[in-house]
């Protein structure tokens, strides 16, 4: 026969402050827990989505990069012209040369320079990538040296309002338009025309080369055919995962950190709860021996006051958790320093971050708890009574 | 004497309580020290940075290259000692995932510049008489079991193709912040290959390390540098090496600080919490502390006792930090190396460390002692009945 589940709850309603303290305690290890894995899934959201599924990406073999990648003009050319590649509307291949360079520009936060993605573009650029949407100006005229820039761009960075101009390469660059790519890498770029910007950078090759194949299922033997031409000396990648991989070093950062610095938080905070509990015993002596002198056996004294650190602990998880969700409506810019460019993405909560930061706080509340309950299970009957 | 054990067992009357309290103030100490020497990690190469050396780079993003042909009209500018042409490599050895920083750099000129790299002599004497040389940092040595002599070869991510080179020298830092796990190669040897294989990008470095006599003219010398490539296809931005790495630390410490700030507060509730504990034992105390004042022990006295037992308790929390943070740094430094190079606890975070666990223990105690001094024997004696 258990001790009812309302007892150790009503236990923590009698003491509503130190309840309250103690969850707190709880509540704010696990919103730092929670806080930085959301930072990490939000990044590699954010690049995940930057990729669309049925696009594959050429660099040149061995860069881990676009901005490092380079393919001669000759060679960019070759690849557009493979039978995987999807036709266009316009009836041309589905391709776009496309050059990546970086350019340092002034946040507006911090009044620091941090290094923005300019990526040159093709005509194709546009429709391989469905998430760039206008949403204020035009798109710039191929062949000026017109360009538009994300809706980060604009946002964080001075001078990078439409209407503006940034100045580079000897010439002034007008920027005629703001495109948002959601929750997309694309959103922390600048693009131009890829002729126009070449010159200015004086770059006589492109980086990458992107296509939409005719079907997913013809990446293999696309990929086969580019890496085995000895004369293009590139490697093909699937785009979602390319952008995927991108996010690797930062989120191992990321995670390392917050877990191990939440880790020796959830010290404190057990040791917290472990106060509270020993003093919730202390000042229930006569009534554990109540409880034990009518027949409840020592196991049920024991998940009762279990139970009521555990209650303590998931009060605090939810209640952390519930304040990391909050933050999922700020957007955090950052530069990734594995691509060496700003990124903007949001704190982002999945499914399995709850589950694990709740688990997190039960845990605390059951390791808080246990020396306590056990204590508590041990009192003698008759000495307990005395003591009322 | 007495008055020594008194104290003691008072301390440890709740032994629980006493553990709890003193484990409380150790993880919150331990939590400090180690955020203090992650960000303290973070800002090293700023720290390391010397008041006598400039980078020129191109203006426009620092992974824009500058023409070579630039180095001589650098070194023309009044107040320029020594110019080194280099680049970021970005070479990787066998797997990204063993990721350490790869220059190419004018080796006799950039070896000047740089005396905190300690290399002997015979060693420096072979790096530079062998075109296909490296020298590496005692650390990284240390990481892949490199031996002068071995051959390392790096797979190029920005030069295409693989660049075999022979470790002829070990340096080692002179400072604690040196970075020990750089790999330098040869400018030559680079670029010699790239006009072989892509003759378009030879010719271009990635910066200028420029030397200056005196420190205090670096702007002037600064703005001398970028004035001469004004309006020029690769305009350039002269900055001191210190502002150089602050801009490097600033790009990506946004997160770094949300976390650091987040956790101080974390940090604070923890030891108000131990505080809080050691405060409410006193409290509990009251009537004894009246029966001491009959026995004609003054307030000072009183005071002095409730200090030195909350001391005990806070400076016992503050000695185990301070003995659990260094193996505890060391473990962080492993899981951390590829991005922490210099990972170590630096003396300040020792002295705050102190002086907080000190704080704590004065603060727990000024409130009870200030009560117990004021309190009338008779009113003390009324609460017990």
């Amino acid at each position: 026969m258990a001790v009812p589940l309302s007892y150790s709850w009503r236990n923590l309603v009698t003491r509503r402050l130190t309840t309250t303290l103690t969850a707190g305690g709880m509540a704010l290890v696990v919103f730092v827990f929670t806080a930085t894995l959301m930072l990490a899934e939000g990044l590699r959201q954010t690049l995940v989505s930057t990729g669309s599924p049925g696009n594959v990406i050429v660099l040149r073999k061995g860069s881990e990069t676009e901005v490092q990648s380079g393919l001669e003009r000759v060679q960019a050319s070759a690849m557009t012209a493979r039978a995987e590649i999807a036709p266009g509307s316009d009836g041309r291949p589905l391709a776009a040369r496309e050059m990546v360079v970086l350019i340092g520009l002034t946040k507006k936060s911090t009044g620091k320079t941090s290094n923005v993605v300019i990526r040159g573009i093709e005509p194709a650029s546009l429709a391989l990538r469905g998430q760039v949407r206008l949403i204020s100006g035009r798109a710039p005229q191929p062949g000026t040296p017109e360009i538009m820039v994300g809706k980060a761009v604009a946002k964080g960075f001075t001078g990078a309002e439409i209407g503006q101009s940034l100045r580079f390469g000897k010439r002034d660059w007008p920027i005629v338009g703001v495109f948002d790519a959601g929750s997309t890498g694309f959103s922390s770029e600048i693009w131009g025309d890829a002729d126009q910007l070449m010159p200015a950078f004086g770059r006589n090759a492109y980086s990458i080369v992107v296509a939409g194949l005719r079907e997913p299922g013809l990446f293999e033997s696309f990929k086969e055919a580019v890496e085995a031409d000895p004369r293009l000396q590139a490697e093909v990648w699937r785009e979602t995962r390319y952008y995927e991989k991108q996010s690797d070093m930062m989120r191992k950062f990321l995670t390392v950190l917050g877990v191990s610095l939440t880790l020796i938080f959830s010290l404190g905070a057990m040791i917290g709860a472990m106060i509270t509990m020993y003093a919730s015993v202390a000042g229930r002596v006569a009534e554990i021996g109540t409880l034990r002198a009518i027949g409840f056996t020592r196991g049920a004294v024991l998940a009762a006051f279990l139970a009521e650190s555990t209650l303590l602990g998931l009060i605090g998880g939810l209640a952390g958790v519930g304040l990391a969700a909050g933050l999922s409506f700020l957007t955090f810019s950052t530069t990734n320093f594995q691509t060496f460019s700003e990124l903007a993405f949001r704190f982002t909560l999945a499914p399995w971050i709850v589950v694990l930061s709740l688990a997190f706080s039960l845990f605390m509340g059951v390791v808080g708890g246990f020396l306590p309950a056990l204590r508590a299970s041990r009192l003698g009957i008759v000495e307990a009574l005395r003591e009322g | 004497m007495l008055l020594l054990r008194l104290i003691l067992l008072n301390a440890f009357r709740h032994r629980l309580r006493a553990v709890l309290t003193i484990v409380g103030v150790a993880v919150a100490l331990t939590a400090f020290g180690l955020l203090r020497t992650v960000l303290d990690a973070w800002h090293a190469g700023v720290e390391a940075s010397s008041a006598n050396r400039l980078v020129t780079r191109n203006a426009v993003s620092l992974t824009q290259p500058l023409p070579f042909a630039y180095k001589g009209r650098i070194r023309q500018v009044t107040g320029v000692d020594i110019v080194a042409a280099g680049g970021w490599f970005g070479g990787v050895y066998l797997d990204e995932k063993n990721f350490f920083p790869n220059f190419a750099v004018e080796a006799d000129d950039f070896f000047k510049l740089y005396p905190e790299l300690i290399v002997s002599p015979e060693e420096q004497k072979a790096f530079l008489s062998d075109r296909k040389a490296a020298i590496i940092g005692r650390k990284l040595a240390e990481r892949f079991h490199w031996r002068i002599g071995d051959t390392v070869t790096l797979r190029g991510t920005i030069y295409p193709g693989q660049w075999p080179m022979t470790i002829r020298a070990i340096y080692k830092g002179a400072r604690p912040d040196t970075d020990e796990t750089v790999l330098y190669f040869h400018y030559g040897y680079l670029d010699e290959t790239m006009k072989k294989r892509a003759p378009t990008r030879a010719g271009q470095v990635g910066f200028f390390m420029i030397g200056i006599r005196d420190a205090t003219r670096a702007a002037e010398i600064s703005k001398d540098i970028d004035a001469l490539f004004h309006n020029s296809q690769a305009e350039t931005l002269t900055e001191t090496e210190r502002a150089f790495q602050l801009g490097f630390v600033a790009m990506s410490e946004a997160i770094l600080l949300a976390i650091t700030a987040v956790s101080y507060v974390v940090i604070a509730i923890i030891l108000a919490v131990a505080a809080n504990t050691m405060a409410m034992s006193a409290r509990e105390r009251l009537g004894e502390f009246a029966v001491l004042k009959t026995l004609g022990f003054g307030a000072p006295a009183l005071a002095g006792m409730l200090l030195a037992e909350s001391l005990l308790l806070a400076l016992a929390g503050t000695a185990l930090a301070m003995a659990v943070l260094p193996p505890l740094a060391k473990g962080f430094a492993v899981g951390l190396a590829q991005y922490f190079p210099i990972f170590f606890v630096s003396p300040t975070t020792i002295m705050l460390q102190a002086a907080f666990g000190l704080a704590v223990g004065v603060l727990a105690a000024a409130v009870p002692a200030w009560r117990v001094a004021a309190v009338r024997i008779a009113d003390a004696f009324r609460r017990i009945g």
